[in-house]
């Protein structure tokens, strides 16, 4: 049994215009140990499934899933408080905005040691030496002095290392991490990553990455799940994915990585994300598809087989090449 | 945090400069004059008349007695009243604990229960709750606090007869004063059901005067409350899974405070100049009383020295407040 296990996860927003469905059917499986990247664009549901999962979604949200496993117990059918006993302790979340993410009227020691006083009942004497310990994991230098400081008085990728640190914290089993680099520096990016892929490799925690960087994915996602406006359209391990997408939108992703573009523009798929009002009545990505016909846009895809990525596409690209091999 | 401190300090001298030109101007500016209200109906000789101008050196050129005034206020010499003769200083520090013990009561009775209002209607936003609790506060906070005082005078007083009707201790208790505090002095003076009555007389005087500050309190901690529940460091602590009285209680409510805590240092301000209004209704024996009285009677030192120390009050309360966002939020000590 995989360690989360998502069937049929919806989300809808009810809002003034009615319903508005930002997750549609997503199925998702991670496994101890395992490194799972969700990319899309801005819109596309991923950051949105991941929360209502942790349950941090706003009131006007309306999760529903057939299963929403998380190490055997059914997410959906918890209350409030039995959730919180897992949220933070075996699930945590790193988000986007390390600056804003951390409370500014608290210490980052304080915010450190609250998780762990909550979760694990240490007293103060053990969380501070934890929260020491834990600083050093993260690489934070002179971890005594910084956990008196305040979130202001350090650099962003030093606040995403506390909000690492304070993550892990009570040795989760599954960390998910919503664009964790956006805000970054790029070379300080780069160690962020480092330091989640080793925390990883010591812990044997699962890892989710939420980014729209395939640079990112590239480097170090084991697979790749690719949405698309709330859709999760295709699925595959990270080298097969790039060396043969099915998905039409996949495709048009990696082909608009600047190291892959052979002319002198760069490619980019032309359109944006449907909105509230603009869906599509058949495939919601045809508008933007070069390959779609009057089927496509008349007719939603289901999800195909496992050799085909489970590409949500009628007519799935690179077929010939799975069949040569 | 010492040179935070400074800076806020230093921001105080040329206000309190303002606040004396001010004073001393906004009374000349009145018509009437201290001498001919002195005189009374039986009025008085030119002679007389030209004497006094002389000795209370009205007769000097307006920037003369402005300098006169100010260097004696820097001394600390309010100077005298015209009518009563005794300084000041006196008649202020004999009647200010009167008011002073009002707005604290006013005070505590807005915050204690304004602030548990606005985080209980921004944690129950757009619910029954919340729309009864707000529409009454539009209510409070629009309603003329004279009307108000009338109405629970006339169903508490009059038709409950449960509290008096004005003053600040029945007739039958007499004890001298210690601090000035009644209820703390009926307290040390040991009679049976003096501290009762002390406290009865506090009732209506309390509700009228914060009223207003606790319709303000509880709309802004409610709307400050809603404004930090959506930032980000909310759902970090909901992602930590902490539990929701420690999120809202103690994440949020201690980011909302900055807004609250400013517009509790603001109704000072107006609790200061409400308690004359209540005063007056209450027949209370403080400084809103006294001044009024004296605005009548032109006496010009009392109301320049009594608005002087009124400013002079709200503006340490506005320090303080300066110095408490820095306690509250660390971010702002470093500014």
């Amino acid at each position: 049994m995989s360690l989360l296990r998502l069937r049929n996860l919806s989300v809808e927003f009810a809002t003034t215009g009615g319903r508005f469905r930002a997750v549609d059917q997503v199925d998702l499986d991670v496994d101890k140990g395992d490194v799972l990247a969700i990319v899309g664009e801005s819109g596309s549901g991923k950051s949105v499934s991941m929360l209502a999962l942790m349950g941090l979604l706003p009131w006007t949200a309306k999760v529903t899933a057939d299963e929403m496993i998380f190490d055997g117990h059914d997410l959906s059918k918890m209350s409030a408080r039995a959730r919180r006993k897992i949220v933070g302790k075996d699930l945590a979340m790193i988000f986007q905005e390390p600056m804003s993410s951390l409370n500014p009227c608290f210490t980052v020691g304080f915010q450190i040691r609250e998780a762990l006083r909550i979760h694990l009942g240490m007293d103060r004497k053990a969380a501070q030496a934890r929260a020491l310990e834990l600083f050093d994991l993260v690489g934070i230098p002179d971890p005594e002095q910084r956990l008196k400081a305040f979130p202001h008085q350090m650099s962003g990728g030093m606040n995403q290392r506390v909000m690492i640190a304070m993550a892990i914290s009570c040795n989760p089993k599954l960390l998910i991490a919503d664009e964790p680099t956006t805000a970054l520096d790029v070379t300080i990016q780069a160690q962020i990553l480092d330091l989640l892929v080793r925390l990883r490799d010591e812990t044997g925690m699962g890892l989710v990455l939420i980014t729209h960087d395939m640079g990112v994915v590239a480097e170090t996602a084991q697979r790749v799940s690719v949405h698309y406006a709330g859709q999760k359209v295709e699925e595959q391990p990270v080298r097969p994915l790039f060396r043969s997408p099915h998905h039409p939108y996949t495709s048009a992703l990696l082909a608009a990585l600047p190291e892959r573009a052979t002319d002198k523009r760069l490619p980019t798929i032309p359109g944006v994300v449907p909105g509230q009002f603009d869906r599509p009545q058949g495939c919601l990505f045809s508008p933007r598809c070069p390959y779609a016909d009057d089927h496509c846009r008349k007719v939603p895809p289901a999800p195909r087989g496992p050799d085909l990525g489970l590409a949500r596409c009628h007519y799935p690209l690179n077929t010939d090449e799975r069949l040569a091999s | 945090m010492l040179r935070y401190v400074l800076s806020r300090f230093a921001t105080f001298l040329p206000t309190f400069i303002g606040v004396t030109l001010i004073s001393f101007a906004f009374i000349r500016v009145l018509p009437g004059d201290p001498i001919i209200v002195m005189a009374g109906e039986r009025g008085m000789t030119q002679e007389r008349y030209d004497e006094l101008v002389v000795q209370f050196g009205f007769d000097r050129p307006i920037l003369a007695q402005y300098w006169d005034y100010l260097t004696g206020v820097l001394q600390g010499d309010l100077g005298n009243s015209y009518v009563t003769k005794r300084p000041v200083w006196d008649e202020f520090f004999a009647l200010f604990p009167a008011t002073l013990e009002l707005s604290i009561c006013a005070m505590i009775f807005a915050v204690a229960l304004g602030l548990p209002a606005g985080v209980i209607a921004a944690m129950n936003r757009g619910k029954f709750f919340d729309r009864t609790l707000m529409s009454t506060a539009l209510v409070g906070y629009s309603m003329p606090i004279f009307w108000w005082a009338l109405l629970l005078i006339i169903v508490f007083s009059g038709n409950l007869g449960w509290t008096p009707v004005s003053g600040r201790i029945d007739l039958l208790y007499y004890f001298d004063d210690v601090t000035g505090f009644m209820l703390i002095d009926s307290l040390i003076s040991g009679q049976d059901g003096a501290f009762t009555s002390a406290v009865r007389h506090l009732i209506l005087p309390t509700i009228v005067l914060g009223t207003i500050p606790l319709a303000v309190i509880a709309r802004q901690t409610r709307s400050a409350m809603l404004e930090v529940l959506g930032e980000d460091y909310i759902r970090t602590a909901r992602a930590k899974g902490l539990p929701p009285g420690r999120i809202n209680g103690l994440h949020a409510l201690r980011n909302a405070l900055i807004p609250v805590i400013t517009v509790i240092g603001l109704s000072v301000g107006t609790l200061l100049a409400g308690a004359i209004l209540t005063e007056t209704i209450f027949s209370w024996p403080g400084i809103g009383k006294w001044m009024v009285d004296s605005i009548f009677r032109r006496d010009y030192p009392v109301v320049q020295g009594g608005l002087l120390l009124i400013a002079v009050m709200v503006m340490v309360v506005n320090l303080t407040v300066d110095l408490l966002y820095g306690l509250i939020n660390p971010k702002i000590r470093k500014r």
